[in-house]
């Protein structure tokens, strides 16, 4: 909307006569609400420095420096709880990005626009699907007498203990996000796709080039910009991996490889109690975060001639 | 367009419907499984498998959970939660939307970082306890409903919206002598229904699905939404006080708690997956303003 240099010098004056104390009052709900809700627990997170004391509180809690930072570093489960979160997100990004993308591509190709929207509209529908019930339906389904193991005792003699033994753990908790979420992140894909100019395949299948090689020099070229800044804000969100999904999941016995470092920050602040540990142990992910996503959004900058998300 | 290439094109049309079949198997086959086992005797369940004979069926599962109080205690209190919770960040998004969409208001930019940098750093989860602890908002319904109004994605999907407005239509209405206040709630938000059913869609299902708030902030158990009422059916496998008389034997018990799994799934999930389609178009309008502004 460019308005032309007469236009604009019209309404500034026009807008001068307004005071903008209505439009500051329309903002002040969600100002007041992110500065209590979000800014006030950042200033909160210094606790992560102090020995916190619910009778002092933060402000004149004694300083103790990195003393919590050290004792998650050095303490037995940090490798464990480290390596999991690292691994768990880094194998969720590598296993999940591609898919949606596929599955867009295949979309793409479906010329009988009732099917294509039958095809999205089941794809979509476990993205609808709460954690909990997710995580239950994986009880369910894998439970030693449920229908999966009926199938492997038929072929194994003996059913598998999926939700109990650590080492299926990741991959279960990977593949059952892919099951709820690539239908529903191929979206922006599909949206993307639809401004692919037909006069392009056309004239590129006059040329003599085949459906695969036209999907991979003009379709896939045409998302290439959204794949990064999906990717980037994927890969900021490593460290941040659902909490949710992992708690839910978490048996007794599967601990080894599930506990991770939003499940740790859980139990040791709000079960155990320990708020100046555990606030220390959620900075330390958050600090690793930041740093993540600066680091990707440095690479694929490099790597997409420029094109960055900031 | 020579004969290689086009046997070539012919096989890959093919593979692409055959994988996209497969797809939506994998997808349906686990959902019509719960649906129709939700409906079956479990002991029949487990022997026989599913089975479309009449006589292994059974509502017992529904009528347990539809008579169970803190199942439909839970769903009403899901159905409050949402319903606020959406109303209440429609009115905080677009309104904070529609002031960011002006250009002549001062400080925007400031603000619009403000809001922006709340997307990458946060406090934490401990520091955030503390502070709704200190609010004296534990045990209320105000620790779920306040803390996650705000949803800076929601706050630029409106005023990305608001930006579409042409402006020569508020400067009309300026010169006819509509201040501030008439302009944006007589001329905006008329226009502004998409937006408005895009951003309450989004908070009304992530409101109904969440559990994690309510787990942490809610103690008392009639407050508590249908997530959390579910988690310990499904999850901790806990059946509800009042579900089922104290004298039945175990094995009893068992055969009902699982017959019990399988209805709540339905009936939780159905609302949400029944509606979804009438609201298809939303969503997507909703992903798509996000991801190309």
């Amino acid at each position: 909307m460019k308005a032309g240099k007469g236009e604009t010098i019209h309404r500034k004056t026009l807008k001068k006569k307004q005071n903008h104390y209505f439009l500051y009052a329309l903002l002040a709900p969600a100002l007041i609400l992110t500065i209590v809700f979000k800014y006030i627990p950042m200033y909160g997170a210094i606790i992560a420095f102090k020995d916190f004391s619910p009778l002092k509180g933060i402000l004149r809690s004694d300083w103790v420096g990195l003393k919590y930072f050290e004792k998650f570093l050095h303490s037995p489960n940090f490798t464990d709880i480290f390596t999991n979160t690292i691994s768990l997100s880094l194998l969720g990004l590598i296993c999940s990005f591609p898919i949606p993308i596929v599955l867009a591509l295949m979309l793409n190709q479906v010329r009988q626009a009732k099917i294509k929207k039958n095809v999205q509209l089941v794809l979509y529908a476990p993205n609808f699907i709460s954690v909990v019930v997710i995580v239950g339906m994986l009880f369910i389904f894998l439970s030693p007498v449920g229908p999966i193991n009926q199938l492997v005792s038929a072929i194994f003699g003996q059913p598998l203990m999926f939700m109990s033994e650590p080492e299926y753990f990741r991959w279960i908790y990977i593949l059952s996000g892919i099951w709820q979420g690539a239908g529903w992140s191929s979206i922006i894909y599909v949206a993307a796709l639809a401004g692919v100019d037909p006069e392009l395949h056309h004239a590129a299948s006059l040329d003599g080039a085949n459906l695969l090689q036209r999907i991979l020099h003009i379709d896939l070229p045409t998302i290439r910009p959204i794949m990064a800044i999906v990717f980037i804000l994927a890969a900021g969100g490593i460290m941040s991996i659902g909490f949710e999904k992992a708690y839910l999941m978490q048996t007794s016995m599967n601990l080894p490889s599930s506990e991770i470092i939003a499940t740790y920050v859980y139990k040791v602040g709000l079960q155990a109690g320990d708020y100046s540990y555990s606030a220390a142990v959620g900075l330390f992910n958050s600090v690793i975060n930041v740093f993540l996503l600066v680091a990707v959004n440095f690479v694929v900058k490099k790597l997409n001639e420029g094109e960055g998300l900031y | 367009m020579n004969m290689a290439s086009s046997r070539m094109d012919r096989f890959i049309i093919i593979l692409n419907y055959i994988l996209l079949t497969f797809s939506v198997l994998i997808i349906i086959v686990p959902l019509i499984y719960i649906v129709i086992a939700s409906f079956m005797d479990p002991i029949a369940l487990l022997n026989k498998g599913i089975s479309f004979n009449v006589s292994s069926w059974s509502l017992e599962g529904y009528r347990k959970i539809l008579g169970n109080e803190a199942m439909t205690r839970g769903f009403i209190n899901s159905v409050f939660y949402s319903v606020s919770f959406s109303i209440l960040t429609v009115i905080v998004s677009v309104f904070a939307g529609y002031a960011l969409s002006v250009n002549e208001l001062k400080g925007r930019n400031l603000f619009m970082t403000m809001f922006i940098v709340t997307m990458f750093f946060g406090g934490g989860l401990i520091p955030t306890y503390l502070l709704v602890k200190n609010l004296g908002m534990l045990d209320t319904v105000w620790a779920i409903l306040l803390p996650g109004i705000v949803n800076v994605w929601d706050i630029i999907l409106a005023r990305t919206f608001f930006k579409g407005i042409p402006n020569e239509l508020k400067e009309a209405a300026n010169v006819d002598g509509a201040n501030d206040w008439t302009i944006f709630f007589r001329i905006v938000l008329p226009l502004s229904k998409p937006i408005i059913f895009v951003i309450a869609l989004y908070a009304f299902v992530g409101q109904w699905n969440s559990y994690f708030d309510a787990m942490i902030y809610l103690d008392n158990a009639k407050l508590y939404p249908l997530q959390l009422v579910l988690r310990s059916i499904l999850i901790q496998n806990q059946t509800m006080p009042g579900m089922i008389g104290d004298q039945l034997a175990m094995a009893e018990l068992k055969r009902l708690s699982e017959m019990i799994k399988y209805s709540s799934i339905v009936i939780s999930s159905l609302p949400l997956l029944v509606m979804y389609p009438f609201f298809q178009k939303y969503f997507e309008k909703g992903v798509m303003v996000g991801s190309l502004k």
